[in-house]
């Protein structure tokens, strides 16, 4: 990107996820927030989208296992968590089993290193 | 115009289909066209007859000229939404708008694919649609698609509702003793709840039996205007409706998950037609995973939300129970090619010609066929058909 250049919302969502911070977005205009980052808001459509830092606290909405073999790595949660704010991402449950994964459970997020990205990901909060 | 002037004014008055189940060899167009060139026949039409066609693929984003091409067609009206496998039941609309309207008379909508049996086969090309509609909000998390959003949208259902893993089973064995029936159906081996309880789980809490199978095959049907249609080949199925739903892509952003965009386009659809889901003789639903038809029933309003998985319950759906769904066997057993519009829409029509065989409703005069697309039943399309006397 070049010096004044104004990153794009989803460029500027990864470049803050790579230094640690999760970041999403707050519409000034229609007072909600907005997941996954825009240039839009999808609710009123207005372009006042500011940035904000979540709680980082949630629910499951859902889950699931996906199922591998061992070798292939084995099985993994996959889950959508609904954070705090209102809005609603994917994501995955760790620290236990993909199938002891419950709708309703509480998380909490922490932004990890995955492949050289920063990635979102969620504990149970009792865990923390 | 509204939708309401639509009733009726446009029928379906061809079908065919082509290389499914295996078709090894053989290309996605040839298939494709040999599946045209029946639907043509069946009509009593030919190919110079043929002016508006409807395609679409999930390879091709141009794939409307392959067709073109390959057929020799020079169509006045060309249609190629793609919203996913409801896209062929969605396709009906805008060709009754433009056969409404005297753009175009003879309008063909066509499918064909080889993902079974392709040498550049299910894997390769699940990797480079991936690779070029990058979800990059939910790519990192590997989800197995479209099983695990299926499997999201199941077991939130199954937590709001009750739905039980034994309800779910009781699709998949209900579509296969209906498939049993069918000649052309692909998995006709018999099939218990117990075994699709206890089979290779894929994505929690589905099990491989709840997923639609992986086939080739080819379909196409041939769409008139009601006053050429009398004339033709074969008893006219006219379409008293047809309505679209489309609400997101992934499901992340499927507001709540127990609830697709059928209670949409099924209200519009059946408003439109003047008739509501208990004046049905035949129901095809787009059964990509069970879960599909549980949803679809709820949402095109045959029982209350929540209420779907009793709805089902001992072999309710099948053969001999008190409603018939899916009599082809459905995607979960007949046929699934990547995509299946097309292949639910030409069952209803079979089954209004009257010329089902072992699996024939009884005097069946109306049917609704919905359409369901994308990773989370993103978009939904609803027809309401109706032969010459129940129009």
């Amino acid at each position: 990107m070049e010096a004044g250049q104004q990153a794009g919302a989803e460029e500027h969502y990864q470049a803050a996820l790579n230094e640690g911070r999760f970041l999403i977005q707050h519409c000034t205009a229609c007072g909600r927030h907005v997941f996954y980052p825009r240039s839009i808001c999808p609710h009123c459509w207005s372009e006042r989208l500011d940035w904000v830092e979540p709680q980082g606290t949630g629910t499951v909405y859902s889950t699931t296992t996906v199922r591998r073999k061992p070798e292939a790595g084995g099985s993994y949660n996959v889950a959508l968590i609904d954070l705090d704010e209102g809005v609603r991402m994917m994501s995955r449950v760790e620290d236990l089993p993909p199938t002891d994964v419950k709708i309703g459970m509480r998380v909490r997020a922490e932004v990890i290193n995955e492949n050289g990205a920063g990635l979102v990901v969620f504990h149970p909060e009792d865990a923390a | 115009m509204s939708l309401e002037d639509l009733r009726g004014k446009i029928a379906i008055v061809g079908v065919g289909t082509a290389g499914c189940g295996e078709a090894p060899g053989m290309s996605e167009l040839e298939i494709l066209a040999q599946a045209a060139k029946a639907a043509v026949e069946d009509a009593g039409l030919t190919m110079e007859d043929i002016n508006g066609l409807c395609t679409a693929n999930l390879m091709a984003a141009m794939w409307p000229l392959n067709v073109v091409e390959y057929l020799g067609l020079r169509p006045k009206f060309v249609e190629g939404t793609n919203i996913g496998g409801a896209a062929f039941v969605a396709h009906q609309l805008p060709s009754m708008l433009a056969l409404a309207a005297g753009v175009c008379d003879a309008v063909l909508v066509c499918y064909g694919s080889n993902q079974r049996t392709a040498t550049f086969g299910r894997k390769e090309r699940t990797a480079a649609r991936n690779l070029l509609d990058r979800n990059v909000f939910e790519g990192p998390y590997k989800p197995f698609n479209p099983p695990s959003s299926y499997a999201l949208i199941a077991a939130r259902h199954m937590h709001q509702y009750g739905t039980t893993r034994r309800q779910l089973a009781e699709v998949a064995v209900a579509a296969r003793k209906w498939a049993q029936l069918n000649p052309e159906a692909f998995a006709r081996d018999p099939l218990d709840i117990d075994t699709v309880l206890n089979a290779r789980k894929i994505s929690d809490p589905f099990t491989a039996y709840d997923c639609c199978l992986v086939t080739d095959g080819a379909a196409a049907y041939v769409m008139t205007r009601a006053d050429r249609a009398r004339d033709l080949k074969q008893k006219p199925i006219y379409i008293l409706s047809n309505a679209t739903g489309v609400w997101h892509r992934s499901v992340a952003n499927m507001q709540d998950l127990t609830v697709t965009p059928s209670r949409e386009s099924g209200e519009r659809a059946f408003a439109a037609a003047g008739l509501g889901p208990n004046d049905m003789d035949v129901v095809q639903i787009y059964d990509a995973f069970t879960i599909n038809t549980i949803l679809a029933l709820e949402d095109l309003g045959f029982c209350k939300k929540g209420e779907g998985g009793p709805f089902v319950e001992n072999g309710a759906i099948a053969p001999g129970g008190k409603r018939p769904i899916n009599t082809n066997g459905g995607g979960l057993s007949c046929v699934h090619p990547n995509m299946y519009g097309a292949f639910a829409t030409i069952e209803a029509v079979r089954q209004l010609r009257g010329t089902c065989g072992a699996r024939q409703v009884k005097d069946a005069k109306t049917a609704v066929v919905n359409g369901n697309g994308g990773n989370s039943a993103a978009s939904q399309s609803t027809s309401v058909l109706a032969a010459a006397d129940a129009l």
